[in-house]
């Protein structure tokens, strides 16, 4: 089991605040309405977590995709 | 982390804003850029690049709540980032808004004479005569902009006080600019997914 950060997609503002912090450039707002992972990329470090204003942001566990 | 672009600088353009506010308000017509830049790219490009990339005053918020520590960084009370309070907020914002516009008509009209005040949160009504030396226009004109400086500064205050006492960008989930082009995006990817179903 891998913790990753996962977005409350229905309460995000789409503000920005967690790409500008994402180390890992795993976070995005592609399409302004709410920001995606990339669990490819993303360490669980919980800097989005942290600055996310709306709290929309958790680090949960996920299974492993095989 | 990613390195400083220019657009990381623009919180010097909020500051000087309100600074300018305090010499002569008509430079507060300025601020017609942050009502129409994000509404020109929400529905020019459908996203948010003004929120996250462009906004001088998120930028300001999370460096005094950030890098100065202003912050207490607490969780925001859950009805504040209700969809009910956010989209409340809006329609109030607004309303104001046609108030001033209707309030600046008036002047125009010359049914009402210029009132050299500042209203701070739709309340407090501030002498602001210090900065204002006439204008080579019509009074309505300076009206605008007393009422404009109005709405800017008293976001300003609210966004700082929930920088203050939540996190740092707090301003930003109840921000009607925020919570309008969020709706502008919504609307426009609504009918992308639409076209890409046929």
């Amino acid at each position: 089991m891998k913790r990753k950060a996962n977005v409350n997609t229905d309460l995000c503002v789409a503000c920005g605040c967690c790409v500008k912090v994402c180390p890992k450039s795993a976070i995005s707002v592609p399409d302004g309405v709410f920001a995606v992972v990339d669990s490819t990329l993303c360490v669980s470090c919980g800097k989005c977590a942290k600055e996310c204003p709306a709290s929309v942001i958790d680090i949960v566990g996920v299974h492993d995709e095989k | 982390m990613r390195s400083k672009k220019w657009y990381d600088y623009l919180w010097i353009f909020s500051l000087t804003y309100l600074l300018l506010g305090f010499v002569n308000i008509l430079f507060a017509w300025l601020g017609m850029i942050c009502f129409i830049a994000p509404l020109v790219i929400s529905i020019g490009c459908g996203n948010k690049a003004y929120c996250n990339k462009f906004c001088g005053r998120g930028q300001l918020f999370s460096l005094l709540g950030g890098r100065f520590g202003l912050s207490r960084k607490h969780d925001m009370p859950k009805w504040m980032r209700s969809k009910a309070f956010r989209y409340g907020f809006l329609i109030f914002f607004f309303t104001m808004f046609f108030v001033m516009l209707w309030n600046t008509y008036l002047v125009f009209a010359g049914n009402q004479p210029l009132k050299q005040v500042v209203k701070l949160l739709w309340t407090f009504k501030v002498s602001w005569h210090w900065a204002y030396h006439g204008t080579l226009f019509s009074e309505g004109v300076a009206q605008f902009a007393f009422g404009f400086y109005s709405i800017m500064l008293t976001s300003t205050i609210l966004g700082f006080v929930t920088m203050l006492l939540f996190k740092p960008r707090s301003w930003c989930v109840y921000c009607p600019m925020g919570t309008m082009t969020q709706l502008i995006c919504k609307a426009k990817n609504v009918t992308k997914s639409q076209k890409s179903d046929e």
